[in-house]
C-alpha cells in the first residue's frame, strides 16, 4: 500500500486549490473593508458589526426556523418510510432506496421548476381543488411553499443514513427484546430507536444544513422577496457586489452551524449514556 | 412423579413448500435438563423458536401447563432464550442488558440492582456493571446473556447452541457451570445441540431428532447403549452397525453366527439391525472366537488403540487398550450383554 501513497498528492493539491484557498480568501474578505487592495488591506470588525442589524437577525433566525421545520418535517415522514423499507427482502429494499434517490438524479432546477408548476395558482393542484368548488388556494410565494420544495429536495439525505443504520441492526435484538418481555412498541422505542440514533443524528445534521444554506429554493418558490441567509450571502456576492459583508455572513453561519453540530452530538451522547 | 410443564403434540412446521417439523411430539417436565440433538438442518432450532414463541406451528399444539399457547406472544410467555450469538444489547451496559426484562415490569430500583448483583455473581461477573457489553469476551457475553434471561425467573430457559461460538476449553468450563446453574435455580432448561458429547454429559433427557422428526428419546445411557435404530446408533458415538435377524427371543444371527443375547420383543426371524459398540469388543486368539478376522490398521488413540479389523464379511472398528500388528489373525470376542438389537429402518 505504502508505495501507492504519493498518487494522492494531485489531490492534495487540488483540495488546496478548490477548498483551502477559497475558504482563507472568504476569512480574507470577511475581516478587511470593501475597495482596498490586496496588498493594503486594513482590518476590521464592521462586517460582522453590521450583520448584528434587526433586518439581518431576522433573515438568520427566519433560516434557522426554517431549517428547523424542515428537519423536523423529514425526520417524521422519513424515519417511518426508512423503517418501512427496512423491513422488506434485501432485493426490495435495494429497489425501494433507488426509488427514494431517483428524484436526485434530475437537476434540483427542473425539481424546483416542476413543484411551481404544481403549486402556482393555476397549477395543476389548484385546477384540481377548482373542481371540487374548493377555489383556488394561494400556495405559491408562500412559507408554505418553500417548506415543500426544501423537504422533497433534503428527503433522501434523510431516509438513507436511518435505512442504513436500520439496516445494520442486528435483527435478533429485536427477539431478544420481546423475550425479555417488550411488546412492539416498547421494542420499537428501547431498542430499534436507541440503535437507529447515529442514522438519525447523520439525517439530522445533513438535512438542516442543507436547509439553512439553501438559496435557489426559497428564491423560486418563495419568491424575490423571501430572504434566507443564502440569499442575502447570495445577493451580496452577485447583485449588491459587497464581498466583504458577504463572507462574514458566510463565516458566520458556518460557525453556528458548527456549534449546533457539536450541540447535537453532545446531545446524541447523553442519550445513549442515560 | 414430576410435573409436566411444556407438552408439545405433533407439531408441523413448513416454510414455503419444505417441511422442516413432521410431527414432533414431546413432554418436558419441571427441573428438567432436556437436549434436542440432532445434525445441521433437522429442525432443533424451529422446535426451540417455536416453545418460545418466535414462530407459530403449521399444525399441532403446544401446551404450557396444559393450556394452549402457540398463539401467545413472546413477551407473555413464561420462557426466555439465550440466543446463539447471545444478542446482547450493544448500546446498554453489563447491568442494564440484565435489567432489561426487569425494567420493563417496572420493578423498584433497588430490588433491581439487588437481583442483577446476585446474577453477576452467580455467572462469575461480578464487578463487570458498567461493562460495554461489546468489549466483553466470547465467554463473558456468554454469561451475560444466561443472566440476563435467568434474571427474569423463567420457568423454563432456553438456550440454543450456547456455546458453539467458544473454544474447546472455554466450552468444557462452560458445560459444567451451566448445569451446575440449572441444579441451583432449580429450573428446566431446553438446550440445544448438535454435539453428542455435550448432550450426553449435560442432559437428563435427549432427544433425537433427525429429518424434523424425532429418533428417540431417553438418558443419556439409554439413547448410548440401547439406541432404537441405526440413525440413533450411528449419530451416537461410534458403532458397527450389522444387518442381521432374530432367531427367537434372546437369539439373533449375524455373520453367519447366533449369538445369546438379550433383547426380546421382536417377531421370530425379523430382520434387524445389530449395534457393536467398538469399546465393547475384545480382541482374543482366533480360536477362542466366532468371528475372526486380520488386523488391517491400527491407530494410537491415547488412552486406547483403535484397530480396523478385516473380517469375511466386513470391516469392525474396535477400541482397545490390547495391542495387535497389523496382519495378524484374531477373534472377536463380546457377551451377549454387548449386542444391542434394534429394528430395522430405511437406508442412511
Ligand atoms: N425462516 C425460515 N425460512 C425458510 N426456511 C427456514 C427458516 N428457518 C429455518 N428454515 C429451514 O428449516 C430447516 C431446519 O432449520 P433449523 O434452523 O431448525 O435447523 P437446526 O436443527 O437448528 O440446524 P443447525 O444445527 O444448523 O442450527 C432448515 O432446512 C432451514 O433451512
Ligand atoms: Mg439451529
Amino acid at each position: 500500500m505504502k508505495q501507492y501513497r504519493h498518487l494522492i498528492r494531485p489531490y492534495l493539491i487540488w483540495s488546496l486549490v478548490l477548498v483551502v484557498i477559497p475558504l482563507f480568501l472568504i476569512v480574507f474578505y470577511a475581516f478587511t473593508e470593501e475597495g482596498n487592495e490586496v496588498l493594503t488591506f486594513s482590518f476590521t470588525w464592521k462586517n460582522f458589526a453590521r450583520f448584528l442589524e434587526a433586518t439581518y437577525l431576522n433573515v438568520i433566525l427566519k433560516s434557522f426556523w426554517l431549517g428547523f421545520i424542515t428537519t423536523a418535517i423529514c425526520l417524521l415522514l422519513g424515519y417511518p418510510l426508512a423503517y418501512f423499507i427496512s423491513r422488506f427482502s434485501e432485493k426490495a429494499q435495494d429497489t425501494l432506496i433507488l426509488l427514494v434517490t431517483i428524484p436526485m438524479w434530475i437537476n434540483m432546477l427542473l425539481r424546483t421548476y416542476a413543484w411551481m408548476n404544481l403549486l402556482s395558482d393555476n397549477g395543476i393542484i389548484n385546477q384540481l381543488l377548482g373542481r371540487l368548488n374548493l377555489g383556488p388556494v394561494s400556495m405559491m410565494y408562500t412559507d408554505f411553499s418553500v417548506l415543500v420544495g426544501l423537504v422533497c429536495n433534503f428527503m433522501p439525505f434523510m431516509i438513507i443514513p436511518i435505512h442504513t443504520s436500520l439496516c445494520k441492526m442486528d435483527k435478533s435484538l429485536l427477539e431478544a427484546a420481546m423475550d425479555l418481555g417488550a411488546n412492539r412498541v416498547q421494542t420499537f422505542w428501547k431498542v430499534t430507536w436507541k440503535l437507529s440514533m447515529p442514522g438519525v443524528v447523520n439525517g439530522v445534521m445533513m438535512v438542516f444544513l442543507l436547509a439553512v444554506s439553501s438559496f435557489v429554493i426559497p428564491k423560486l418558490l418563495g419568491g424575490g422577496q423571501y430572504m434566507l441567509i443564502g440569499n442575502l450571502i447570495e445577493s451580496q456576492f452577485i447583485s449588491v457586489g459587497d464581498w466583504n459583508f458577504g463572507s462574514a455572513i458566510s463565516m458566520i453561519l458556518a460557525v453556528i452551524i458548527l456549534i449546533s453540530m457539536r450541540l447535537m452530538q453532545k446531545m446524541d451522547k447523553l442519550q445513549q449514556e442515560e | 412423579m414430576k410435573n409436566k410443564l411444556i407438552e408439545l403434540r405433533n407439531l408441523t412446521k413448513n416454510f414455503d413448500d419444505q417441511q422442516v417439523l413432521k410431527g414432533i411430539s414431546l413432554d418436558i417436565y419441571e427441573n428438567e435438563f432436556l437436549t434436542l440433538l440432532g445434525p445441521s438442518g433437522c429442525g432443533k432450532t424451529t422446535t426451540l423458536r417455536i416453545i418460545a414463541g418466535f414462530e407459530e406451528p403449521s399444525d399441532g399444539q403446544v401446551l404450557f401447563n396444559g393450556i394452549e399457547i402457540s398463539k401467545v406472544p413472546p413477551y407473555k410467555r413464561e420462557v426466555n432464550t439465550v440466543f446463539q450469538k447471545y444478542a446482547l444489547f450493544p448500546h446498554l451496559n453489563v447491568a442494564d442488558n440484565i435489567a432489561f426484562g426487569l425494567n420493563l415490569k417496572k420493578v423498584e430500583k433497588s430490588v433491581i440492582s439487588q437481583k442483577v448483583e446476585r446474577m453477576l455473581k452467580m455467572v462469575g461477573l461480578s464487578g463487570f456493571e458498567n461493562r460495554d457489553v461489546t468489549l466483553l469476551s466470547g465467554g463473558q457475553q456468554q454469561r451475560v446473556a444466561i443472566a440476563r434471561a435467568l434474571v427474569n425467573e423463567p420457568k423454563v430457559l432456553l438456550l440454543d447452541e450456547p456455546l458453539g461460538a467458544l473454544d474447546a476449553k472455554i466450552r468444557k468450563q462452560m458445560q459444567l457451570e451451566l448445569k451446575k446453574i440449572q441444579r441451583e435455580v432449580g429450573i428446566t432448561f431446553v438446550y440445544v445441540t448438535h454435539d453428542q458429547e455435550e448432550a450426553l454429559s449435560m442432559s437428563d433427557a435427549v432427544v433425537v431428532m433427525n429429518n424434523g422428526e424425532i429418533q428417540q428419546i431417553g438418558t443419556p445411557t439409554d439413547i448410548y447403549n440401547e439406541p432404537e435404530n441405526r440413525f440413533v446408533a450411528s449419530f451416537i458415538g461410534e458403532s458397527n452397525i450389522i444387518e442381521g435377524h432374530m432367531i427367537r427371543d434372546y437369539l439373533v444371527e449375524f455373520d453367519d453366527f447366533q449369538f445369546e443375547c438379550v433383547d426380546k420383543g421382536f417377531e421370530d426371524n425379523e430382520e434387524v439391525e445389530v449395534v457393536l459398540r467398538p469399546e465393547d469388543l475384545d480382541i482374543v486368539e482366533p480360536e477362542h472366537a466366532k468371528i475372526t478376522g486380520v488386523v488391517r490398521d491400527i491407530t494410537f488413540k491415547g488412552v486406547h488403540y483403535e484397530i480396523m479389523i478385516e473380517t469375511e464379511k466386513r470391516m469392525y472398528n474396535v477400541h482397545t487398550t490390547d495391542y495387535a500388528p497389523v496382519g495378524k489373525k484374531i477373534g472377536l470376542l463380546f457377551g451377549p450383554e454387548d449386542i444391542h438389537v434394534m429394528c430395522k429402518m430405511g437406508a442412511y
